[in-house]
């Protein structure tokens, strides 16, 4: 345990949001939730794909892995399974973990890796500047949806909750008090917890904005029972206004590591562990026989 | 040196892989050299399948076209390999599988009621039992030996069925027995007892178990022939060595997992085939960029799209070479053996962790369903290195040094943060679009010095034969045992073989090393129809192979023995 404030988890180095940017208040409310745990940078792991929101582990003092476009869950799911021990956080955008990443979010449920996924859902492209994106309204007006998107609008708490899912959240950072009980809720969770979060773009999306969002949000109310699959389920259905809070949590699965054949009877992460040359040699020899 | 090639055909389903899996095993205790290749359609039910296993009073490891000894299940099978019999073949066949037209003597025809037998049994199925019987009962080998096999195979589904099987299979044995009694069938082989105590293994085992001796102890993969066997490998001795296995969403996510277990300290493999390689090549790339090390296993089979999924191929040589957006190094091993397999395998973990390079074994349908007996896998030398470094507070994951290598932090192993980025960084892992001094610098750290380190440890080809050859014919992978068997039982003296292990990068001495061995001639054989080990050997080594002087095949079909025969019979003259 060690004493931070949030200030110490910035990294120096200039952030390339626009003014005004969504991912700015992400980046404060995660750092104080973080400092307030009293986590400690060298055991953080902060995973992303590409793209604005991606960008986030660039600017947060932990360990990074910023790797491809789309790619960030496997990448947190394996780092997970390679040393448990680890907190392993992933920040990225709408297009990364549910465009192109789809079918890696269904795959990341499925195991209930347990990682920690804040999703910066703005409904647009920002970095390719603007194109419609899962989670964009219908009818938004785009530089290749031209008379507006006509796609069904992708709706991640629902898939999250119906795919098994053993936490599943969304927050309006706009709200700062509930948005950080959720981050560190969602980040003491056994097993894979999404946050979807209401970030806006201030530059593409000029429908879904920080007052839109305000206008358009509510929290759960207190008696929200949180075990329910079927109420989470009703309310993750629910639009015009969308709930926040936590919406689904369950603590009895068994995680992917647990579920693992390397620590049924050994925690160590797998870097530490020695390698048993009399063990290969019986291997060898039982194919003698 | 004798040798007797049998095989055993039918529909998908059927049995024949049974069959096989049981011989084998049976024919090895009792002193027998073997090799079975089998060839199989992309299904699972119906079909023709056959598998061969060659019987030998020496070590034999490739596949021949010829059949001594033809057992098929019914007549489409007798159908599907009519070519491959000659007047010396001798055909065991149930009388109720009614094969008309069968274009042979009658006295290579041997009837058997095979499934009359199985009911008498208790079950049809036993035909499968019974064949096992009659070729131990030809070679009249050890009936003990296969009692007990049987015995295990067949355990956990409880007494009677043991006890069925092994009557079924005494019955086979006693009527192979009288065939070769009777002298229908000549067995001639001598069995070496040593052989007793040989390892029976196949390719997809040998990888495996090499990625094992390695340290390998994460695979992520998605099931794709003919690569699986690597996977179930590793899945089936999981618990006792410790291996997170995890079957993928897709190759996608097996190589993004791949390039991030080695981040957090796992020694990870993919396995996959082409198709899945082709996924495979963004990911590929990121690894270039994080200088992450990675191990990577390509079983080939015919392309393009889906190909001839169960077939064998030596066609994504070039796809393995230059797969990736953007330039990168990486090192290419090619196992012409057993042996190779496991040992470059093995040392696929070391060198990709202290070169933070990725690392490909390319194997084919072939190399990695074929078995063999082989004496010994020493591991005596074998070592598991690790090549990560505890951080301290200042540590910068991508640090300018001379060599170009940056020591390798993992997180949680000490003071210092470990940030990998897959956008152009500065030494700190940060993003920059510094191009005036970053960039060009660190170009030079992943893509030169990474070269110059590489190929230092480059490995020279294997010379087979004389210096001064007539001949010396050039070859990579999977190609090898075909092309060693046909110069040794033609005892060509005036043949040579180079053999490559290592197709990428190629030892910065090789053209010295062929010119020195002074070939009169150099011939190339490979299964892909542009000659693209010969174009790697143009533009990497200035070696240049004449086009008349590249025998490529790519019917899908491995090398056999007397193909390899009629090439040096044509080139050698």
């Amino acid at each position: 345990m060690i004493d931070f404030t949030a200030k110490d988890y910035d990294m120096p180095h200039s952030k390339a949001w626009c003014p005004g940017c969504g991912h700015f208040l992400v980046h404060k409310i995660l750092r104080e939730a973080i400092a307030e745990m009293k986590m400690s940078p060298d055991n953080i792991v902060f995973v992303s794909g590409i793209g604005q929101a991606a960008k986030m582990p660039q600017y947060i003092k932990g360990h990074m892995f910023n790797g491809l476009h789309g790619r960030a869950l496997p990448a947190a799911m394996a780092i997970k399974a390679s040393n448990p021990q680890l907190e392993v956080i992933v920040n990225s955008g709408d297009g990364c973990l549910y465009g192109e990443g789809g079918n890696h979010f269904l795959a990341q449920i499925e195991r209930n890796s347990d990682i920690t996924v804040f999703a910066h859902n703005n409904m647009i492209y920002g970095l390719t500047k603007g194109q419609g994106s899962p989670t964009s309204p219908k009818g938004l007006v785009t530089p290749v949806q031209i008379d507006g998107v006509t796609n069904e609008t992708f709706n991640p708490l629902a898939v999250a909750i119906a795919m098994g899912a053993t936490f599943v959240a969304r927050v309006f950072p706009g709200n700062a008090e509930q948005t950080k009980h959720v981050f560190k809720e969602a980040i003491k969770h056994r097993g894979f917890a999404l946050v979807d979060m209401f970030v806006q773009c201030v530059s593409m999306n000029k429908t879904n904005t920080f007052k839109w969002y305000k206008e358009n949000t509510y929290e759960l109310d207190a008696d929200h029972n949180q075990g329910d699959k079927i109420a989470a389920f009703t309310r993750a259905l629910q639009s015009d206004p969308y709930p926040t809070g936590i919406f689904f949590k369950e603590n009895q699965k068994a995680t992917f590591e647990e579920n693992c054949a390397a620590y049924k009877n050994n925690s160590q992460p797998l870097y530490e562990r020695d390698f048993d040359m009399k063990k290969l040699k019986k291997l060898i020899d039982a194919r003698r026989e | 040196m004798k040798d007797i090639s049998i095989v055993i055909a039918g529909e998908a389903g059927q049995g024949v892989q049974t069959v096989e899996e049981i011989l084998v095993g049976i024919l090895k205790k009792s002193g027998y050299h073997i090799c079975a290749t089998k060839e199989y359609e992309s299904r699972v039910r119906g079909g023709s399948n056959s598998t061969q296993i060659r019987i030998s009073d020496h070590q034999v490891a490739a596949f021949v076209d010829h059949i001594d000894l033809l057992i098929p299940f019914n007549a489409e099978a007798f159908n599907h390999c009519v070519h491959r019999l000659s007047a010396n073949t001798i055909i065991i066949i149930d009388p109720a599988n009614k094969i008309e037209n069968m274009d042979v003597n009658g006295s290579q025809v041997i009837e058997v009621k095979m499934q009359e037998l199985a009911k008498e049994m208790g079950n049809a199925i036993y035909v499968n039992t019974i064949i096992v019987g009659i070729v131990t009962g030809l070679f009249l080998a050890d009936k003990e030996v296969a009692s007990n096999l049987l015995q295990t195979k067949f355990n956990k589904k409880g007494e009677e069925i043991v006890k069925q099987n092994i009557d079924a299979f005494e019955s086979g044995f006693s009527l192979g027995e009288e065939i070769t009694r009777s002298g229908k069938f000549k067995q001639v082989l001598v069995p070496d007892k040593n052989v007793k105590t040989d390892i029976l293994i196949n390719g997809a085992q040998a990888v495996g178990l090499g990625a094992i001796a390695g340290g390998c102890n994460f695979i992520s993969a998605y099931p794709m022939s003919p690569s699986t066997g690597v996977l179930q490998f590793l899945a089936a001795n999981s618990n006792d060595f410790e291996i997170v296995i995890d079957q993928a969403e897709d190759e996608i996510a097996a190589l993004n997992k791949t390039v991030a277990a080695w981040y957090a300290g796992a020694r990870a493999l993919a396995s996959t085939s082409g198709g899945g390689f082709a996924l495979m090549t963004e990911a590929l790339s990121l690894a270039g960029m994080m200088e992450s090390p990675a191990v990577l296993h390509i079983a080939q089979r015919p392309g393009p799209a889906t190909g001839l999924p169960t077939r064998t191929a030596q066609e994504d040589l070039n796809l393995v070479l230059y797969a990736g957006h953007g330039e990168f190094q990486r090192i290419i091993f090619a196992p012409g053996t057993i042996e190779e397999a496991f040992y470059l395998t093995q040392r696929a973990f070391n060198i990709a962790d202290q070169y933070q390079v990725p690392v490909f074994i390319l194997t084919d349908q072939d190399f990695v369903d074929r078995y063999n007996n082989i004496p010994e896998l020493n591991i005596t030398d074998i070592k598991i290195e690790k090549h990560h470094v505890k951080t301290e507070d200042d540590y910068q994951r991508y640090k300018f040094t001379d060599n170009g290598l940056s020591p390798r932090g993992i997180p949680g192993y000490g003071k210092g943060l470990v940030r990998a980025d897959s956008d152009e960084h500065d030494e700190q892992g940060h993003i920059t679009e510094d191009m005036d001094y970053i960039r060009p610098e660190m170009v030079k750290k992943r893509f030169y010095k990474r070269l110059e380190l590489i190929e230092k440890i480059a490995e020279l080809p294997t010379w087979y034969g004389p210096e001064n050859p007539k001949l010396a014919i050039i070859c990579w992978g999977s190609t090898l045992p075909a092309i060693k068997e046909s110069v040794e039982i033609n005892d060509r003296n005036d043949v040579a073989i180079v053999h490559f292990h290592q197709i990428y990068p190629l030892p910065a001495d090789i053209k010295k090393f062929i010119e020195k061995k002074n070939p009169k001639k150099m011939i190339l054989v490979e299964a892909n129809a542009s000659g693209q080990f010969a174009n790697l050997l143009k533009i990497h080594a200035d070696i240049s192979i004449p086009n008349e002087s590249l025998h490529l095949r790519f019917s899908g079909k491995p090398f056999s023995v007397e193909e390899i025969t009629e090439i040096i019979e044509k080139e050698a003259e």
